[in-house]
């Protein structure tokens, strides 16, 4: 526990202001908190728990992992989550990938073209294409039905760009200067100067496309056949928009309250993402800042 | 530097060409290039449609609430966090709020579903205690603040970052100096930390005005079909249904155009503005 002392020129804070403030903190805490203690709960409750209160558990007196157990039966849900594990493991490499060089290039002074390609870059962001004109695009690119469809047309983000290109902007010149000395051509330096140094740009800007590849779910509406569907349209279908789910659905006969399958779903769209969260939250701050002071 | 350029070249500027659709009518048979040209015929029929423009209104309402409930949230949430002096509090509440940015809107929804719904935590209290239920989610009347508070929900906590960054730049001597003066935290809030944020908050107010006709496409598309279109259609879902849904693609390419077009001339004049005002604005 760190309390950071107050600076001698402050004066006391008032108890009514303090009260104050805890009490909205508190309620920002609680209200992020909250949905989601729920949604696990009743993910966890019993189907007769379920019943009797009319939907939803604040707390299982019973735990039970019943839900789990019909969806990973294989069905509709196990296929989703393989597929939404796929596209966003290889979704993110590539996309760090395409980033990361081109963030490079147009991070050096004098690479040829640089000036044109960083304005045609950015115009983009500012008149983006339309989403008419994209569907038809890769309609006529023969990309329907295909996972490529949910990955190029999002291929490289032109914020997490600008964060990338902003933080290797900011390694100092002696570096690369250094590293020319011995000899190191520009595959060399990226790969051995400049990528090791930028593991909290790397670290934020992979973790914006692993969350955007794995909650993108209104591509796969649109590009893909619904047996090929990743979780989070399943989720909108099943659970957004209510459509009834079936044995199909979690592969074989359900004794749970659909609730408890809904709400399972749901945490096992949501669990990813709070994995990997912690690990990589000191780093926004950071990796968002030099994009913003650059923009 | 080649794929990454190629993938604009390809997807942005390939697409971009692709709005001569806009000025087309569309027959799949023919494609995109053997299709017959109609001139301006699909915006004369987009200036002639009232659905369109009900579409207009609604996103524009829903940009104006949101400019004045959603806009000042986080740079309050980012005051009071910066008045914090005790840090393990700090980063835990703040860590807490940037949570839900990373949540995908289908779960947002399907959240305020479970809690607000017709069957949801609200309503089985309210009965529970004998009283009346509200249907908050499938109210159309309800649905423009429902929207508004679900970005608050969602997005509130991430906004502070950037505030919070504008805050921690500020020199705590001169807090120091003010205090000895005989400033009161009033005062010192007043002439020490607005000055220091007002770059970053006209800045967001630019970049939220070029923004204003892009009202969360997936929230709209994820809730339409609960409160009926008369509520919830704005232009990106109008877009939507009349192109992808409906199959009248140069229609829906021209409400699109006429959206990016009036979008990008919005971001131009803020900044004219911001200009004239003696601020940075987004770009020189």
């Amino acid at each position: 526990m760190s309390v950071s002392a107050r600076p001698g020129w402050m004066e006391k804070p008032r108890p009514l202001t303090q009260a104050a403030k805890v009490l909205a903190l508190a309620t920002v805490v609680l209200l992020v908190c909250v949905p989601f203690l729920v949604i696990v709960s009743t993910s966890l409750a019993s189907t007769q728990e379920v019943v009797d209160n009319g939907g939803w558990v604040l707390w299982p007196s019973e735990p039970t992992l019943d839900a789990y157990r019909d969806i990973f039966d294989g069905g509709i849900v196990t296929h989703a989550l393989g597929v939404s594990v796929g596209v966003t493991v290889a979704g993110t490499l590539l996309s760090l990938a395409c980033t990361v060089t081109l963030a490079y290039a147009l991070s050096r002074p004098g690479v040829f073209g640089g000036r044109p390609v960083l304005l045609l870059v950015l115009f983009t962001f500012l008149f983006p294409p339309g989403m008419i004109p994209s569907f038809l695009l890769v309609k006529e690119l023969g990309l329907l039905d295909s996972y490529a469809s949910l990955v190029l047309p999002v291929l490289v983000n032109v914020f997490n760009l600008v964060v990338l290109r902003g933080f290797f902007q900011s390694i100092p010149e002696e570096l690369y200067e250094a590293a020319r000395l011995d000899g190191a051509g520009d595959w060399r330096v990226l790969v051995s100067v400049v990528l090791p140094l930028s593991k909290a740009a790397l670290a934020v800007v992979g973790l914006f496309y692993a969350v955007a590849y794995w909650n993108s779910w209104f591509y796969a509406s649109l590009y893909l056949e619904s047996d090929h569907w990743p979780l989070q349209q399943v989720l909108r279908t099943y659970v957004v928009a209510g459509a009834g789910l079936t044995d199909a659905t979690t592969g074989e006969a359900t004794v749970t309250a659909p609730q408890t399958v809904q709400m399972a779903v749901l945490v096992i769209a949501t669990v990813p993402i709070l994995l990997v969260y912690p690990f990589l939250q000191k780093y926004f701050t950071k990796g968002v800042l030099t994009g913003a002071i650059k923009s | 530097m080649l794929p990454g350029v190629a993938y604009f070249l390809l997807f942005h500027y390939g697409a971009l060409v692709g709005n001569v659709i806009a000025f087309k009518e569309y027959v799949p048979f023919d494609g995109l290039w053997g299709s017959p040209w109609v001139g301006f015929g699909n915006f004369r029929r987009m200036a002639e449609d009232g659905a369109f423009w009900d579409a207009v209104l609604n996103t524009l309402w829903i940009a104006v609430l949101q400019l004045v409930f959603y806009f000042p949230v986080p740079l309050g949430l980012a005051l009071l966090l910066h008045t914090l002096t005790w840090s393990t509090v700090r980063r835990f509440v703040q860590s807490v709020a940037y949570l839900p940015h990373f949540i995908s809107w289908v779960i947002v929804v399907a959240l305020f579903q479970q809690v607000l719904g017709d069957t949801g935590l609200l309503n089985s209290g309210l009965s529970g205690a004998g009283l009346h239920t509200v249907d908050i989610i499938g109210d159309p009347d309800a649905f423009k603040p429902l929207v508004v508070a679900q970005v608050i929900w969602k997005d509130a906590g991430w906004g502070t970052i950037i505030f919070l960054a504008a805050l921690a730049q500020v020199d705590e001597q001169q807090y120091e100096a003010a205090a000895i003066d005989g400033a009161g935290p009033w005062r010192r809030f007043w002439h020490v930390t607005l000055p220091a944020i007002r770059p970053v908050v006209v800045l967001l107010l630019i970049m939220r005005l070029g923004d204003i006709l892009s009202v969360g496409f997936e929230q709209m598309l994820l809730q339409r079909d609960a409160v009926g279109p008369q509520a919830a259609e704005v232009i990106d879902t109008f877009v939507y249904h009349q192109g992808i849904v409906g199959g009248d693609y140069g229609f829906a390419a021209a409400a699109g155009l006429f959206k990016g077009l009036v979008g990008a001339l919005l971001v131009y004049a803020a900044n004219k503005v911001a200009h004239r005002l003696g601020e940075q604005g987004v770009y020189r």
